[in-house]
């Protein structure tokens, strides 16, 4: 093993160059597609003949509706990440150690807001909450002006990612480390807090974070239930960009997340890094056991009726809300939606063609994913090197940097040639892979490292060539990362919404965008519609991921 | 024949000289079987004549060629992992075939063997090293001792001119290593294969090998027959990492050493002058006279006891003596050497 590490930080030339040119392809796509544009709008933005005006970031930042923003975006993002801790920690135990009937099922449910469109999320929670709603028509109850229903949705979107993530680590930790505790004089309690706590510390403080990230930069969420009081960053910089044409102003918001969303990467790497550090890690079926005795059962209710209230709810109103037409309960809404003229002018074309767009946008935003993602996973297959790091980085940044940022910009660059894409179909799929591609990169990344280079020299001195090796040894071996990779893809691509809303032609909308622009308009026929379309939506991202779940790798604790 | 020459092969990582300057030379048919303590550069050692570690200097010849500038897959050579690396995705017959395949292919598929070969030598070998009719189970579903046959079967599949073994039972336990040393013995001898093995379990190297090389921080420390070397060891660190303790400073001349325990006769015909001399636990006798000792410990070992004693004079002594008469912890007791269990060494 020693001498393996060795050999590693000693690779020779060729093997550098190979890499270099691995990353050729990653390394322009992003700087193209991503910087070029990121860059050329805050450029815009602080830029004038003058020169730049970094004075104007100051005034920005000092004007009380923008530190109003700031604020709101901080303490909902801690407050989110602080409540989805709360209720998911438990969940997170129930799926790692419990053994109960319907357990997969369960996983993929729970799983399956996290792949939803945010549109979605925010229409399935008006529903709920919302002006007419279940809980309005029930009790008067609404919640959409207020900042639980920000919240309530912020947890329904992210219960997977600490479920996942933690859970997935808790079912690996060998119990028997505890057991080792309580045989040296450890209380049931003292032994948890002393072996399990710090094992799962490093997974509980990535998840956290990356519960952070998404919901500081949330859009789709509060874009649909904040109304006008409530704005994160990323609701401003679309504000400011689409309907006050301040870009200014824009920019400089688009700065501030970034820098802000670096330092949570950053942390998150270091997190990462140090959850790498040697654990014994078992076979989850080993762990788990049927739960027993009145206070596990509890907790398993407890879990149990948690997902129900909060995950399958607002799914559930949410198609309930589709079906109720005006005439009783069919599918009026859903007819209504082959039609141009229902929408009362909102659409050039049947809003049901969205469904036909959406899958062909996303079908080739995967199949670019996959390429750029595929290629940086193996060049950053071998560990090792500052540069390497940095790229690692690098490719989640889009995750985190304002969509609305990244559309915007491509339409003020590329629009001369050699890259006029602004007319090309190319743009909305180029736009979408952005931010499938650090799905891919995570999703492959583990499995490629899991895969031993000693098989490949198996299969060398057996007398395979370097490609056959490729080919025998590591293909087969993830290939089924790969299929999720791409089912991953294809999701987030389909719910792609902030970049999309700017580039997606008006005769050619995605399905989010369709239902954004159903619910901007008054009228029970839109409303319903966009709860149609909705639920059109979720069918598509659950059935791709309830085939997800049945290809899921047995070794890796998945990050999603 | 000559089949396998290293010549002057060296591989240094940084400063460190893992292999250092190593001359070796297998015959063909023969069994080498290197030994040395972990660290001692003996994996390297395979690594570079398989062409997966390349040289810092040396040469590599294989039936007299060159290795220098031949790829990994077309050498030719057998290694069978230390921890096996058989894939998991494939079952015990995908594992065995895999090498048949890969030659296949290369031929061309106009000349290539059809599947039905491969089948046949798949069942042929797995028949060979005690697994018959296993092809069809998945790999994880094999105990160790299982897996390990299946790697053996795999590295022999495609008849190699050289098979290598890296600690091939080292991960097995002590009764089925016993015993597969025995049948790999008989398996290569009735096959003619040239086998170059690594290991750092004496027991393992003394009853598989024709030839016997001791490895120390890189370089050659010994070689010679697995006999030679058990009753000649070359230096006081192959003399230690065969388990003898008892190695003291000495000063022979006339056919006796004058050491701290005493003066010692050694065997007729040893160098004289500062030396160190070995005597074997079996050289130290219960006598009626001699070096007075205290019992400290005692071992019983099955067909002997161990003693461990504190002399008079001089550092702690081990001895052997017989089941019945072994004296009791702190009993106090005189002994006396044997000098045909003494060994003259070089000065360290």
């Amino acid at each position: 093993m020693v001498l393996a590490r060795r050999e590693v930080g000693r690779e020779s030339a060729r093997g550098t160059a190979v890499r270099l040119l691995l990353m050729a392809v990653p390394l322009a796509f992003f700087g193209l597609f991503f910087a070029y544009p990121v860059a050329a709008i805050v450029g815009r933005g602080i830029k004038t003949d003058e020169g730049w005006q970094f004075g104007r970031i100051g005034e920005v930042l000092a004007r009380p509706d923008i530190a109003d923003v700031l604020w709101f975006t901080t303490w909902q993002a801690f407050a989110s990440t602080a409540l989805t801790l709360l209720i998911a920690l438990p969940g997170a135990y129930v799926f790692a150690r419990f053994e109960f009937p319907g357990k997969q099922l369960l996983r993929a449910v729970v799983t399956v807001p996290f792949v939803l469109p945010t549109v979605v999320v925010g229409t399935a929670f008006l529903a709920l909450v919302g002006r007419g709603g279940l809980l309005d028509e029930l009790w008067g109850v609404r919640l959409d002006t207020t900042v639980w229903a920000i919240l309530l949705a912020h947890v329904f979107f992210n219960y997977a990612v600490v479920v996942r993530t933690v859970g997935g680590l808790w079912a690996q930790l060998d119990p028997r480390q505890e057991e080792a505790a309580r045989v040296l004089g450890a209380g049931r309690f003292a032994a948890w807090r002393r072996v399990t706590l710090p094992a799962l510390g490093p997974a509980v403080a990535a998840a956290s974070l990356m519960v952070f990230l998404f919901t500081f930069t949330s859009f789709g969420v509060v874009q649909i239930l904040g109304g006008p009081s409530y704005a994160t960053l990323e609701v401003e910089v679309y504000r400011q960009t689409a309907q006050l044409l301040d870009l200014p102003t824009a920019a400089v918001l688009t700065m501030v997340q970034f820098v802000a969303v670096g330092l949570i990467l950053g942390i998150h790497a270091w997190t990462v890094r140090r959850r790498e550090t040697a654990l014994r890690l078992v076979d989850p079926a080993r762990t788990a056991h049927r739960p027993s005795g009145p206070g596990q059962r509890a907790l398993l209710g407890g879990v149990l009726l948690t997902v129900a209230l909060l995950i399958v709810a607002p799914l559930a109103v949410l198609v309930e809300r589709s079906l109720d037409a005006p005439g009783g309960y069919g599918f009026g809404f859903y007819r209504a939606l082959q039609d141009v003229g229902a929408g009362g002018g909102t659409f050039l074309v049947p809003p049901l063609e969205a469904i036909w767009n959406s899958l062909q946008y996303a079908l080739a935003a995967t199949a670019i994913a996959l390429v750029i993602g595929g290629l940086a996973a193996a060049a950053l297959t071998r560990r090792g090197g500052r540069f390497v790091r940095g790229f690692d980085a690098l490719l989640m940044l889009p995750l985190g940097v304002s969509a609305v940022t990244v559309g915007f910009g491509f339409l003020i660059t590329l629009d001369e040639p050699p890259l006029d894409l602004r007319t090309s179909w190319i743009l909305v799929p180029l736009a979408q892979a952005l931010v499938g591609v650090p799905f891919v990169v995570r999703t492959m990344l583990p499995v490629l490292r899991a895969v031993d280079g000693r098989l490949r020299e198996a299969a060398a001195v057996l007398g395979a060539s370097p490609l056959r090796a490729w080919r025998e040894v590591d293909l087969p071996l993830v290939r089924r990362a790969l299929l999720i990779a791409a089912g991953f893809a294809f999701a987030v691509s389909l719910g792609e919404f902030g970049a999309t809303v700017f580039i997606a032609r008006p005769d050619r909308p995605t399905l989010p965008v369709a239902v954004a622009r159903l619910l901007g308009r008054a009228g029970e026929m839109n409303y319903g519609q966009a709860m149609a379309l909705s639920t059109i939506l979720m069918l598509v991202c659950a059935v791709s991921l309830l085939v997800l779940e049945r290809l899921r790798p047995d070794k890796t604790s998945g990050e999603f | 024949m000559t089949l396998l020459e290293l010549a002057g092969v060296s591989v240094r990582f940084g400063e460190r000289a893992v292999v250092d300057a190593v001359d070796l030379e297998v015959a063909e048919h023969e069994i080498v079987c290197v030994l040395g303590p972990s660290g001692s550069g003996k994996s390297t050692l395979l690594r570079v004549v398989a062409g997966l570690q390349p040289v810092s200097a040396g040469r590599v010849l294989l039936g007299g060629e060159d290795q220098a500038r031949v790829p990994v897959h077309r050498r030719g050579v057998g290694l069978m992992f230390q921890d096996h690396q058989l894939f998991p995705h494939r079952d015990v017959g995908g594992n065995v075939s895999f090498g048949l395949r890969m030659r296949g292919s290369r031929r061309g598929f106009a000349s290539g063997p059809g599947r039905g070969t491969y089948e046949a030598r798949v069942a042929e070998l797995l028949e060979l090293v005690g697994l018959p009719g296993a092809q069809g189970r998945p790999v994880a579903s094999l105990s160790g001792g299982e897996q390990q046959r299946v790697a053996l079967a795999r590295a022999l599949a495609p008849s190699p001119r050289l098979l290598m073994l890296d600690e091939p039972l080292g991960q097995l336990d002590r009764g089925l290593r016993e015993r597969l040393v025995v049948e790999l013995r008989g398996l290569f001898s009735r096959l003619g294969t040239t086998v170059l093995a690594v290991t750092h379990d004496q027991g393992e190297a003394f009853a598989l090998a024709d030839r016997v090389v001791v490895m120390q921080e890189g370089r050659i420390a010994q070689a010679g027959t697995p006999l030679e070397v058990w009753q000649r060891p070359a230096s006081e660190f192959v003399a230690r990492f065969l388990g003898f303790e008892n190695v003291i400073p000495a000063v022979v001349a006339g056919g006796a050493a004058a050491t701290a325990w005493g003066k010692v006769r050694v065997p007729a015909g040893s160098p004289e002058g500062e030396r160190r001399i070995l005597i074997r636990p079996a050289g130290v006798v219960l006598a009626a006279a001699g070096l007075r000792c205290e019992v400290l410990a005692r071992t019983f070992r099955g067909t002997h006891v161990a003693l461990r004693l504190r002399p008079e004079a001089g550092p702690e002594l081990e001895a052997e003596c017989g089941l019945a008469g072994a004296p009791a912890v702190g009993e106090r007791i005189a002994v006396a050497f044997a000098p045909a269990e003494v060994v003259v060494l070089p000065a360290a």
